[in-house]
């Protein structure tokens, strides 16, 4: 007789670890190897990388697939520039406040909006968009229409020297993504993740199992929420200036997020990571074709939609069994025993 | 007071090309359960083909119809059967980024095609030519709206009911598979029901046009009109898309009259109060 295990983690799982630890030294030490543009673009990076994959713990496991999380972008973004030009809050705490609100916030939109099945439910999260770019685009406090940039003082209480204030922004970025992609793993691997992940698979047989659907996909869309607005609040911390269209952009913060997770994989940890890196690898060859670079991006997301939907990574993993994150369990053979 | 009713007819009016924004919405979503996020940018299309019509030929923009109508449902039927029917099933994923992504494409392509200058159609006299009517003056334009919305959803509810086209629509939307059984081409049908859906859009979008200036980058702002104009009304009820649209219409005239910066947002407002007081819409289909 063999003796079986149940593990989750694999040798290609144990690898990735090693590897992914080690880049993340790397790109801790970046401001002291990295230019000031090139600091700027992996700052971008990791927030993108944030929201595709609070995009994806919707969409792609709790199946809330939203156009409208550019309310929460926005949301954080201005409540940056709310609590520190009016109350008079260093900007990190600012940026975290910004996220209880949007939690808070967050529970009544969720108790209307869930009120709506499918595709209807996305139009309405972009109507809650909507409501927001509108409401913000009153409040002439903050500029109204045309925004208003984040004081000299604000920005040199963070630190006085422009240097010092684009490394901390690029830590802060990097932190995000860090914490997003480890509160979501940490998530998915506990009893409520293993909860959410049978939802993923199908909602009947979840609800036959006594699951609570509508709770968990609450807690998904709250949490979701209030990691979004955070995340929003380090873009605008990084842009220094704000303004209703920029900040509720449909195409900025929810298209291309949709795109990089579909092209990376939706419903794994890793496709938002590949998605990433292939979206911003497009963007800066082929940026130069500005209304072209669009399209080709919308053919291809298209395209994987209809031939390979479970995007790069879905293919990768079907082909080799490989899982860098390991969520699944896995029956090993222990061949050292045998005979025993 | 005549200022409050002013806004409330001229929102009634307003409230006819919502209608016809949602009407396309709102048969293919009852004939196939397809949610079509690219619906705004088509009507933009379809202002933007009347655009070239009228430019090209010297024509008036109700004459383009007769180019832009056809080509409509031309696209509508190929769109149906090359890429939107291999989205459709269980999952409601591939329908929703396909058509997405669609929008995407066709905004880019105007703004490739058109640049993001404002465009309008040119209508000429009709545009200001007014009706006094117990001391309010209607325009004749929004009036016509309103008169060819009414039109569309009487023709579409007619299709529905009391054709053999519209009983191939109500057999595969009751159930596909046994509709499939007794002799109906799904495929076929679905083309169909797209094509006669970005026929109400070519028209729709030809009005928008007239009525005012567009940009490829509006139809996102026309999609959530329509949708919110079918869900107030009720799903899969053509008659409640039309007062869904005359709701919607008239609490953005209202909003406008109070400030004119909380037009859209009263709007919006409106939809989000009968979604959560009645979530299933005012007049919604009674399911048997």
């Amino acid at each position: 007789m063999n003796a079986r295990i149940v593990t989750r983690a694999t040798r290609a799982s144990r690898v990735a670890m090693i590897i992914g630890l080690l880049a993340l030294i790397v790109l801790a030490a970046a401001p002291w190897w990295a230019g000031r543009a090139d600091l700027r673009l992996m700052g971008e990076i990791f927030l993108y990388l944030s929201l595709a994959c609070l995009w994806n713990l919707m969409a792609g496991y709790a199946g809330l697939v939203s156009v409208g999380q550019q309310a929460f972008v926005g949301f954080g973004g201005y409540m940056l520039f709310a609590l520190t030009i009016f109350g008079g809050v260093h900007p990190i705490v600012a940026i975290l406040i910004g996220g209880l609100l949007a939690a808070v916030l967050s529970v009544p939109i969720a108790i209307l909006i869930f009120r709506l099945r499918g595709a209807y439910f996305a139009i309405g999260t972009w109507v809650v968009a909507e409501v927001f770019r509108l409401s913000f685009a009153q409040a002439s406090a903050l500029g109204g229409g045309s925004g208003s940039s984040l004081p000299v003082g604000v920005v040199k209480s963070l630190s006085e020297s422009r240097s010092g204030r684009e490394a901390l922004s690029y830590w802060l970025a990097l932190g995000a993504a860090v914490v997003v992609i480890g509160a979501v793993y940490a998530f998915l691997r506990t009893r409520r993740g293993l909860a959410l992940t049978a939802i993923r698979d199908s909602e009947i047989a979840a609800s036959g199992l006594g699951i609570d659907i509508w709770r968990t996909k609450l807690e998904v869309y709250v949490v979701t929420s209030a990691f979004t607005a955070i995340v929003g609040g380090l873009i605008f911390l990084q842009k220094l200036r704000i303004s209703p269209d920029a900040a509720f952009s449909v195409n900025d913060w929810t298209a291309f997020v949709i795109f990089i997770v579909v092209i990376g994989g939706i419903g794994t940890l890793e496709g938002p990571i590949i998605g990433t890196l292939l979206f911003f690898a497009l963007r800066e060859t082929l940026a130069d074709y500005g209304t072209i670079y669009l399209i080709a991006l919308g053919a291809v997301a298209i395209v994987v939609m209809l031939k390979a939907p479970k995007g790069v990574w879905g293919l990768i993993r079907d082909r080799y069994d490989l899982e860098l994150f390991p969520l699944s369990y896995r029956v090993r053979v222990d061949s050292n025993d045998k005979g025993a | 007071m005549m200022e409050w009713t002013n806004a409330i007819v001229q929102g009634i009016l307003l409230g006819g090309l919502y209608a016809l924004f949602a009407a396309g919405l709102s048969l293919i979503f009852g004939v196939m359960r397809l949610v079509n996020i690219a619906h705004g940018d088509l009507i933009v299309l379809a202002a933007y083909f009347g655009l070239t019509t009228t430019v090209l030929l010297g024509v008036h923009p109700f004459v383009a119809l007769l180019f832009v109508v056809p080509v409509m449902a031309g696209l509508g039927y190929v769109l149906q059967r090359g890429l939107l029917n291999k989205t459709l099933g269980d999952d409601i994923l591939p329908p929703l980024l396909v058509t997405f992504g669609l929008s995407v494409i066709i905004q880019n392509a105007l703004l490739e095609g058109y640049t993001a200058d404002p465009q309008k159609l040119n209508g000429g006299a009709i545009e200001t030519a007014s009706l006094q009517v117990g001391g309010l003056a209607l325009g004749v334009l929004p009036l016509l709206t309103f008169g060819i919305a009414v039109a569309v959803i009487a023709l579409l509810q007619w299709v529905f009911y009391a054709t053999s086209l519209g009983r191939g629509f109500r057999a595969v939307s009751d159930n596909q598979d046994i509709a499939q059984i007794m002799g109906f081409n799904k495929s076929h049908i679905f083309g169909l029901a797209m094509a006669l859906a970005l026929a109400v859009t070519a028209i729709a979008g030809i009005l928008l046009g007239m009525r005012t200036s567009f940009d490829p980058s509006v139809g996102g702002g026309r999609l959530i009109f329509g949708f919110e104009a079918v869900i107030i009304g009720g799903l899969g009820n053509l008659w409640g898309t039309l007062a869904g649209g005359v709701i919607l219409g008239v609490a953005q005239t209202i909003g406008a009259k109070i400030d004119p910066g909380w037009q859209l947002l009263a709007g919006h407002i409106a939809f989000l109060v009968v979604l959560a007081v009645r979530p299933n819409g005012l007049f919604p289909r009674i399911d048997h």
